[in-house]
């Protein structure tokens, strides 16, 4: 019996300025659903059990961007999307256009486990969720104060935000007043922030599982598709490793960038950590991503080359390490 | 070194007994499209239009399972989706969920060009249809009488048909469902290389007989149904589950680029060993203008020709 590993994920790209006090309230999110992660791998639950449960967590809190905090539609709505990979078998479920299920991360599992497809999206997803009994409230429920004047700014500016949390009351020094010179897709960093969330698991047993949940770009006109729902892009897992990625979404399809990892591990011989720079480096041109993995192997490796990720890994030997910054 | 395109109209158990008349107008069409793209590449035009144009033309051919043609969902409605890639530049367009657009794969081409995403789908897709001002036709349009038959043969066996599966005719069972009772489907696709060495990918879809109303395939995925890289460009078909599991476009590429293994031992590989048996098949060219079009299932449609003279029109 090997030993376990697992990485969380609030999205890559943070804005430098981004105050402390939301750096703290990420660094404890994480660290809460790391341990909880770290409670199921200690009771063997096994890697898929515990990349769903820990990323309902992530979706259930308002912080991040996916399930309740998510980014907004350009009509002010939300519609979110998710995929789950389990290693083993290669089997997966993902879920796009969602509005009124509480956990989309839980449908993509049961399209992965009781539907004969592998992703259904918008009304015929709702339709699944009903006849499932998933949880679902209004789609009000997802939409936050923040995001509401979040996505005003946007307007404003007539930019896509990828996601930005603007604590209340800085509305006024937010956006053009804070010169920056870092930027994310054509924006500046302190309009551009994604906070897709995710977790990779390996379990004793050496099996590996990954899953994405997000609600996508600021502003996105309705019925846009990110990576995070794309097995490959930004959801993969497979014998060797499992994989979640956040950023440019774009970028991170056009390098189909999960599956990468697992193709230089599986044809190029790579290591994990080595295949993670690898992919980083040289996979994203002029893209901003970040992305979390894990191998059989029980090790946990991260990269990104934009500024900051918000992230969280461990491994059953001790280590543990939650951060933000390089 | 040269020009080379393939196409395919679909992967799948197609009976080895085909009737003439049902081999006939595939086979025609095959070429038609076939010529199409070959008079396109001499005249210089670059992969991306050539893959585009020649899918526009299977979309608009009502035997295969794209635009018009598509088969049906479980409500009897037409849910069509299409990608479309650029080797040189790994730019990509999807679209999922066309009810009323003609030629989904020009609206995958317009996401990619004309908007700051990648994939737009099902209502918002629609919206921008409109926007664009694309063709778009009521769904009398797609639909046809032989996969109206279909959708009532699958619902009477409770099955998600993924087949061209000949309408039974006399009852008689033409088709060899898998274990699960499921049957293989079609899909149309073209890859090319042009004379300058670009590589372009396109793919488009009805999806499966009797599937459910917003499932999506491989088809309109990003390195699943689609891929193109300055290497190869590939276009799948068959199961689209097990195909988005494996990302078999990708895997095509990824062995050429990571491993060295030229075109023709990827396909195969990816296709032989790593799919289920009657699961899947591929169309794919490389830069240095070669050509392989495995398949696993009993027979795909496909069609290739190349620079020097070869070409192939099969089943």
């Amino acid at each position: 019996m090997g030993a376990w590993a697992i990485a969380v994920h609030g999205g890559a790209g943070v804005d430098p300025n981004l105050p402390l006090q939301r750096q703290e309230e990420a660094k404890q999110l994480l660290t809460r659903c790391l341990n909880l992660g770290i409670s199921a791998l200690n009771s063997n639950l096994s890697a898929i059990d515990v990349v769903e449960l820990v990323v309902r967590e992530l979706e259930t809190d308002p912080l991040f961007n996916s399930g309740r905090g998510s980014a907004l539609t350009e009509k002010g709505t939300v519609e979110m999307e998710a995929s789950i990979m389990d290693g083993p078998k290669r089997r997966c479920g993902a879920v796009s256009g969602l509005t009124t299920v509480k956990n989309p991360i839980s449908l993509a599992r049961l399209v992965m486990e009781k539907s004969p497809h592998s992703y259904l999206a918008f009304s015929g997803a709702e339709d699944f969720a009903r006849q499932q009994g998933v949880e679902v409230v209004d789609n009000e429920y997802f939409i936050t104060p923040e995001n509401v004047g979040m996505l005003k700014l946007a307007k404003e500016a007539n930019a896509i935000l990828f996601d930005y949390r603007i604590p209340n009351g800085c509305e006024t020094t937010c956006g053009a007043n804070v010169e920056s010179p870092l930027h994310m897709n054509g924006l500046p960093i302190s309009v551009y922030a994604p906070e897709t969330v995710g977790c990779v698991v390996v379990d004793r047993e050496g099996r590996c599982a990954a899953a994405t949940s997000t609600g996508g770009l600021m502003n996105k006109m309705t019925g846009r598709i990110g990576d995070s729902p794309l097995i490959g892009s930004g959801t993969y897992a497979c014998d060797l490793c499992g994989v979640s990625c956040t950023g440019e979404g774009e970028a991170i399809i056009r390098a189909t960038l999960a599956r990468e990892v697992a193709a230089v591990m599986e044809y190029k011989g790579l290591g994990l950590q080595e295949a993670v720079d690898f992919c980083i480096k040289t996979r994203l041109d002029d893209g901003k991503a970040g992305l979390i993995a894990v191998s059989k192997n029980g090790e946990v490796a991260y990269g990104f080359n934009c500024n900051g990720m918000f992230r969280g890994c461990a491994t059953e030997n001790g280590f543990m390490e939650v951060g933000i910054w390089e | 070194m040269g020009w080379a395109i393939a196409l395919h109209g679909g992967a799948g158990d197609i009976p080895l007994s085909l009737p003439l008349e049902s081999r006939q107008p595939r086979e025609e069409a095959l070429r038609r499209c076939l010529q199409i793209g070959v008079e396109a590449l001499k005249a210089k035009k670059p992969s991306l239009d050539v893959v585009e144009l020649v899918v526009r033309e299977l979309e608009n051919i009502p035997q295969f399972n794209a635009g018009k043609g598509s088969v049906l969902t479980n409500k009897g409605t037409v849910e069509m989706e299409a990608s479309i890639m650029d080797g040189s530049t790994k730019n990509c367009g999807a679209v999922s969920g066309l009810k009323t657009v003609v030629n989904a794969v020009s609206l995958a081409r317009l996401v990619m060009e004309k908007t700051p995403h990648v994939y737009l789908a099902f209502d918002g897709a629609e919206e921008f249809a409109k926007e664009q001002g694309i063709e778009t036709a009521d769904s009398s349009h797609f639909i046809t009488a032989e996969n109206v038959e279909r959708l009532k043969q699958a619902n009477e066996a409770h099955r998600v048909q993924l087949d061209y599966t000949q309408p039974l005719q006399n009852g008689s069972k033409e088709e060899r469902p898998n274990a699960n009772g499921d049957v293989q489907l079609g899909t149309v696709g073209c890859v090319s290389v042009d004379s300058y060495g670009n590589l372009a990918a396109a793919t488009s879809t009805g999806g499966l007989v009797n599937k459910r109303v917003g499932r999506i395939g491989d088809s309109p995925i990003i390195g699943a149904g689609t891929y193109a890289s300055e290497l190869c460009a590939v276009s799948c078909t068959g199961k689209g589950e097990a195909i988005l599991c494996a990302t078999v476009a990708r895997d095509v590429a990824a062995m050429m680029e990571f491993k060295g293994v030229p075109l023709e031992e990827a396909a195969s590989y990816v296709i032989h060993e790593c799919m289920p048996k009657g699961t899947a098949g591929l169309v794919a060219v490389s830069a240095a203008g070669e050509v392989a079009m495995p398949y696993n299932t009993t027979g795909m449609f496909r069609a290739c020709a190349t620079e020097d003279g070869y070409s192939e029109v099969a089943i």
